[in-house]
């Protein structure tokens, strides 16, 4: 497809012109905390952020969401509340964000036989289009290059910019990306043979300036073997079982069901959850078949980087860095599966 | 509108058993489905699951212990344990719950004609090995011996007390019952039930063992029946886990990179003796 560049300038414009037809999401820093909101305004858009402290997951699969709606008493009625058919467009995802959705896709699209389909994440997953922001200066703990993929990746996402200076350079991906240029209007030029350029070298320069890495060959295998490695119980010493890389991670989906109720009527309401927890797994009768902080740590890396390949032929990590960078006891998931790769087994 | 997978149907409470009282009572919950198309067309084999919802609560999975023979109804047989459970046992008959299911894969009918069959009970583990049961009795000609092995505390904790009874008089069921601990009038086997299964000594031949009770009397069920040289492939057991979605998707009640609720609860002693995961 034909590559466009956008000036600078004309960005508010292009993003009002979104506003105006579709239901735009994009980056917005609030007390100093930039994530992924509902915009209105173009003004509010904030895109020096290099990466949102909570992932735009949250768009997609919500932190809490309404399953279905009750009435109690003599006679009970249940019902399924609307579920948000705005075509949606989400601007400014940097391309590990838009990995994780790809991940999220076969957990929650049923893709295996006998699978069920999540109407809630499903609908708004596929009314969605990805304009994707290519990062020029990755942060200290990204490591996106570790799953073959870029800080300037058009994998998963329908359309990406990248700062050129100026300029926005953009590739459209997808014929639904192409779509959504074409009812813009006549924002955009052609793009040069040195816009061009300066893209790929954009992208190269990015790439270097990743000095993380995360070697993954042979993980899966050796893990296999790792079940009863001391690894799992030296690591968790350190963790204190917030769970903030759970609900910091763009692929974590565990979630818990809920109900509010008075008298009368209530809800069944889904909240993300946390593996990391000792009630998540608690049974009614007292057993728990995670009791330690060992079984839950080890749980969490064998799902990322086991039970996931096993099966969706995928890692569960995108590289994005966040459960490194918050973790408050500095449990670092390269330096973990590092030491897979050096256990003796 | 695509199909909300978490919404239940509406079931009534047409019929409450009380099959043990006390702290650890049980009750039988048997449901009918208010729609009446869902009533006819509900299908389901034995060993599969089905998510009972109590609208204010919570849901809980359970196993269905009525068999597919009879027809209209399911029954759930629950012990009043948890949040659900507790809210659950305080139903009366007319009231409305939620149902959805049924979930997860089922005992092997077909595959298990023309053998014998030996159940394995604890406790209120004896639920999902009932619906098989009476499976097997309604459909008696098609498997050959029936032996069942069963355990509780007490006597006052036998659950379904009065089917056995039933059974060991129609003769066509051996039923071998166990309590843990000596009370007086008790002219049954005392001692746990892998000791019992132990002493019993039933021969491998053409039989398939299914087993299901507290983890702890599973893991010596298991042992003991190897060694009274039961083959892996001849073991089968039904397991649970804290479930929530019921549908393979919310993450808890994994098994390495198995999920209880959708690729089980039955799994042969060969799938899982290579299972490393917590449970």
């Amino acid at each position: 497809m034909e590559n466009l560049v956008l000036s600078k300038e004309k960005l508010p414009e292009m993003l009002t012109e979104i506003a105006s037809k579709y239901a735009l999401f994009g980056p917005i820093e609030e007390n100093g905390v930039t994530s992924f909101k509902h915009i209105s305004n173009s003004q509010e858009i904030n895109l020096d952020y290099l990466r949102s402290r909570i992932s735009p997951k949250d768009l997609i699969f919500q932190q809490t969401e309404t399953l279905f709606t009750f009435s109690k008493g003599k006679e009970v009625k249940v019902n399924t509340p609307q579920i948000d058919e705005a075509k949606r467009v989400i601007f400014g995802i940097r391309s590990c964000d838009a990995r994780g959705y790809s991940i999220l896709d076969p957990v929650f699209e049923g893709k295996r036989e006998g699978d069920y389909k999540d109407p809630f994440y499903t609908k708004k997953r596929n009314r969605s289009t990805l304009i994707g922001l290519s990062c020029n200066k990755p942060e200290v703990n990204c490591f996106c290059t570790s799953f073959d993929d870029s800080p300037a990746s058009m994998k998963n996402v329908d359309i990406l910019f990248t700062d050129i200076g100026e300029k926005y350079f953009i590739d459209i991906v997808t014929e639904k990306g192409k779509e959504l240029i074409e009812n813009l209007g006549n924002l955009f030029s052609k793009a040069s043979e040195e816009d061009g350029e300066v893209r790929e070298r954009v992208e190269q320069d990015a790439i270097n300036a990743i000095t993380r890495h995360m070697n993954t060959e042979g993980v899966v295998e050796k893990l296999e073997k790792m079940f009863n490695h001391e690894l799992w119980q030296k690591t968790a010493m350190r963790c204190i079982g917030c769970g903030i890389c759970t609900y910091l991670c763009p692929t974590c989906h565990c979630f818990d069901m809920q109900d509010e109720a008075t008298l009368k009527e209530g809800a069944r309401i889904r909240v993300w959850d946390s593996c990391m927890y000792p009630e998540y797994t608690m049974h009614a009768s007292g057993h728990n078949p995670r009791p330690a902080r060992m079984n839950r740590v080890r749980n969490r890396v064998y799902h990322k980087f086991s039970y996931f390949p096993k099966n969706d032929k995928i890692f569960a990590c995108t590289g994005c860095g966040r459960c490194i960078d918050y973790c408050p006891v500095n449990i670092d998931i390269i330096d973990v599966i590092a030491k897979v790769k050096e256990a003796k087994i | 509108m695509t199909k909300n997978p978490y919404q239940p149907m509406l079931a009534t409470v047409v019929d409450i058993k009380e099959e043990v009282s006390g702290n650890r009572a049980i009750k039988t919950f048997k449901l009918e489905f208010q729609d009446e198309k869902v009533k006819e067309n509900f299908s389901f084999l034995p060993g599969q699951t089905i998510m009972i919802s109590l609208f204010g609560t919570g849901e809980s999975m359970f196993a269905i212990s009525s068999s597919p023979t009879e027809k209209g109804y399911i029954e759930v047989s629950v012990m009043k344990l948890g949040k659900v459970t507790n809210a659950l046992h305080e139903m009366v008959v007319g009231d409305t719950v939620g149902a959805r299911g049924p979930y997860g894969n089922h005992f092997d009918i077909e595959g298990w004609k023309k053998k014998n069959l030996l159940f394995i009970g604890g406790g209120i583990g004896q639920a999902p090995l009932r619906s098989l049961l009476n499976y097997c009795l309604d459909n008696r000609s098609d498997y050959d011996n029936l032996e069942v092995i069963y355990g509780a505390r007490t006597s006052e904790d036998i659950c379904f007390k009065e089917k056995f009874d039933e059974m060991q008089k129609q003769q066509d069921v051996d039923v071998h019952l166990s309590i843990d601990v000596q009370e007086k009038g008790w002219d049954h086997y005392v001692g746990f039930v892998p000791a019992n299964l132990q002493r019993l000594n039933p021969s491998p031949e053409n039989t398939i063992a299914i087993t299901c009770g507290p983890p702890i009397m599973i893991k010596f069920v298991i042992q003991n029946l190897l060694e009274l040289g039961f083959k892996e492939n001849q073991i089968y057991t039904t397991l649970e886990m804290r479930m929530k979605c019921g549908i393979g998707i919310c993450g808890r009640c994994n098994i390495g990179n198995i999920y209880v609720c959708k690729d089980g609860p039955v799994f042969s002693y060969d799938q899982l003796k290579d299972l490393e995961g917590d449970m």
